[in-house]
């Protein structure tokens, strides 16, 4: 399928399901069962399901194949956001070429400077592009305020000038942005029985661009391309004594994944059109190395649980509060009751960080290989069972 | 005039100097040996020939144009692979993705981003990389790690990775340092065949006297960074300056 050998058609088959039922397989709980708060299928949190998957997916190219380490692509987030937002005040409020900007102008941004960091390897590399997108950030704050605006963070006004659309809708506000005319705000419930659905616009654009970029992907990892990159990441020594150039790789791998960073950007200002400085900070460039590692770095699907696994910690496990927590153990007598909170509770609610910690110690320390590593291990333990089994093996047709 | 000239070459390491006045011209279709006690300078040279060091003096011709100045991946490109003491491969990939890499260099130049292409439709070159493994019976093993392989499975298939290129000039640096007798006479049993069946000149830095002598039509000694004489083998072993550089040497 679409060029696609069977293993990766049924992989690229299996995401496109989950993401297109994502507003089902995410709202799992009866709306006002106690357990709704897990629910993770608002379109706000869906998005950013995707959005990062995209990022994290461009990440896992330069990373994950080559083993170059960069701590600065939410520079090329940052950018993307900042071009979308441009695009939305003096263009029009279509996606399309807002979305369009974004990638280029990461790519070109993402050009000059791999063009400089990949000058060097290892920790060096990952200072250099560090400090870019430090610098990029600190600017982003100060001297590019007008094109910025600074600690605020750039937003629309009733006096763009929007020359393909309008500046104001007929009622006075700002327009939404809209994919030719589908406005990405929009969405319909569906109530079935206790449970409660909700299909956007927003999410389903972001979701069929995630696609895209995963298909794209793995054209990159099973192409001569993608194997020069890995084979870089294992030996360029080799590399060079075998008459290759290894620089115009690593600076296309580098271009290619600033290029997803944009583009997530730009989905980003697309669902809410502002962008402010914090995207480019350190810590988001973090987040993304954090998913890529946990999900599996250098696996197609890792990066994508990778993200999908952080957001849901940060969005929906970082509501369980005080107050929920004793609704959960109630049942206890008191005094144990309140232990078991006062246990549990830095773990939990604003302690979810020490949490993600604790795993992400666990996935680096026991399963090099990210989530993708754990699953794949889980399938060969079953796999093994089954074959010792010599019931399911006398049900096998002999051949 | 040879396929390769090595003239006056010198290179100092801040007061030590490597290589001084090395003149060597290596005929085409020969295989030449570089022999000479620990610290002669050999690996110094050989750097010299593939573009990892830049000699201060001299000059080095590689089938009339000169290699000095030049990064390895363009002095390869010219015609020159070489094999390293201990194997370079590309560990995490597999036998036959390590086969399609100097495939693609050799079809491609220096670097090609063919990002959307597939490397399974690449037909002609994934039978010229099964043809190269089948020759050195490492057909069986195509999908296995490389990294997980023996180490004179993995000397072979860098041999065959240098191979497959059609290189006028393989230079080999110590290829069979560390080995068992057996794998040593394996070793030299491989590089006969490719010698008698391709159209190459070897170029080999070498400390077994046994695998220099079965191998080379021409042998020069280097030893403190200049070489001592240049002769067929049979002349070289009886010589008193070579019986003096490595007195105490076993040959």
């Amino acid at each position: 399928m679409f060029g696609l050998d069977k293993k990766d058609s049924t992989l690229l088959l299996i995401v496109a399901l989950l993401t297109m039922l994502a507003p089902f397989i995410l709202n799992p709980f009866p709306t006002d069962s106690g357990l709704a708060q897990f629910n993770a299928g608002y379109p706000d949190l869906m998005q950013r399901f995707v959005i990062f998957g995209i990022f994290a997916i461009g990440f896992n190219i330069l990373f994950g194949l080559t083993g170059y380490l960069s701590f600065g692509h939410a520079a090329f987030l940052g950018v993307g956001s900042y071009s979308a937002v441009w695009m939305f005040k003096l263009l029009s409020m279509n996606i399309l070429p807002a979305i369009l900007l974004s990638v280029v102008i990461a790519g070109l941004f993402a050009l000059v400077i791999g063009f400089v960091s990949l000058r060097r390897t290892g920790i060096y590399f990952s200072i250099l592009t560090l400090a870019f997108a430090q610098m990029s950030f600190a600017l982003a704050y100060s001297v590019l305020t007008p094109l910025t605006n600074g600690e605020t963070g750039l937003q629309l006004t009733l006096d763009d000038p929007r020359i393909l659309g309008a500046s104001a809708t007929a009622d006075g506000s700002i327009p939404v942005t809209n994919l030719f005319g589908l406005e990405m705000r929009a969405a319909t419930d569906m109530v079935v029985g206790p449970w409660s659905f909700t299909f956007s616009v927003g999410y389903y654009v972001c979701a069929v661009v995630m696609l895209i970029s995963f298909y794209l992907a793995i054209r990159i990892f099973r192409s001569p391309f993608g194997m020069m990159l890995r084979a870089i990441k294992s030996n360029q020594q080799r590399l060079n004594y075998t008459g290759l150039n290894p620089k115009p790789y690593t600076l296309a791998a580098f271009v290619i994944s600033g290029m997803y960073a944009g583009l997530a950007g730009g989905l980003m200002a697309a669902m809410d059109p502002l962008a402010g400085a914090e995207r480019m900070q350190w810590t988001a460039s973090g987040e993304v190395v954090l998913m890529t590692i946990l999900g599996g770095a250098g696996t197609l699907i890792g990066p994508v649980l990778g993200a999908g696994a952080i957001k849901y910690m940060e969005n929906i496990f970082s509501k369980i509060n005080d107050n929920v927590l004793h609704g959960w153990f109630a049942f206890l007598p008191d005094g144990i009751e309140d232990f078991v909170v006062f246990v549990i509770h830095p773990f939990v609610g604003k302690g979810w960080h020490l949490t993600l910690g604790i795993i992400f110690m666990l996935v680096v320390t026991f399963l090099p290989g990210g989530l993708v590593e754990g699953g794949q291990r889980i399938a060969r333990f079953f796999n093994r069972k089954k074959a010792d089994d010599p019931k399911s093996a006398s049900t096998e047709p002999a051949e | 005039m040879g396929i390769l000239e090595v003239k006056d070459v010198g290179k100092r390491f801040g007061g030590l100097k490597a290589l001084s006045d090395v003149t060597l011209s290596v005929a085409e279709n020969s295989c030449h040996a570089i022999i000479g006690p620990n610290g002669a300078g050999k690996s110094t040279l050989l750097n010299c020939l593939v573009g990892k060091l830049i000699p201060d003096t001299g000059s080095v011709m590689f089938q009339g144009q000169s290699v000095l100045g030049r990064s390895p991946h363009e002095i390869n490109q010219m015609g020159i692979s070489r094999v390293f003491q201990t194997p370079e491969i590309f560990g995490d990939l597999t036998v036959f993705e390590n086969m399609m890499i100097p495939l693609f260099a050799k079809r491609d130049g220096a670097y090609r981003l063919h990002a959307i292409e597939t490397v399974m439709n690449e037909k002609s070159l994934i039978e010229e990389a099964e043809k190269m493994l089948d020759e050195v019976n490492m057909l069986d093993k195509r999908h296995m790690h490389s990294a997980s392989m023996s180490r004179g499975d993995k000397r072979r298939l860098e041999m065959a990775m240098c191979l497959v290129q059609s290189p006028r000039l393989l230079l080999l640096d110590e290829p069979t340092a560390g080995m068992a007798r057996a794998d040593t006479n394996n070793t030299i049993d491989l590089l006969k065949q490719i010698k008698d069946e391709r159209d190459i000149t070897i170029a080999i830095i070498e400390h077994d006297m046994h695998v220099v002598f079965s191998l080379a039509d021409r042998i020069t000694v280097l030893a403190q960074g200049t070489p001592l004489v240049e002769d067929a083998p049979e002349n070289i072993k009886g010589h008193p300056k070579v019986q003096e550089a490595y007195l105490g040497e076993a040959h």
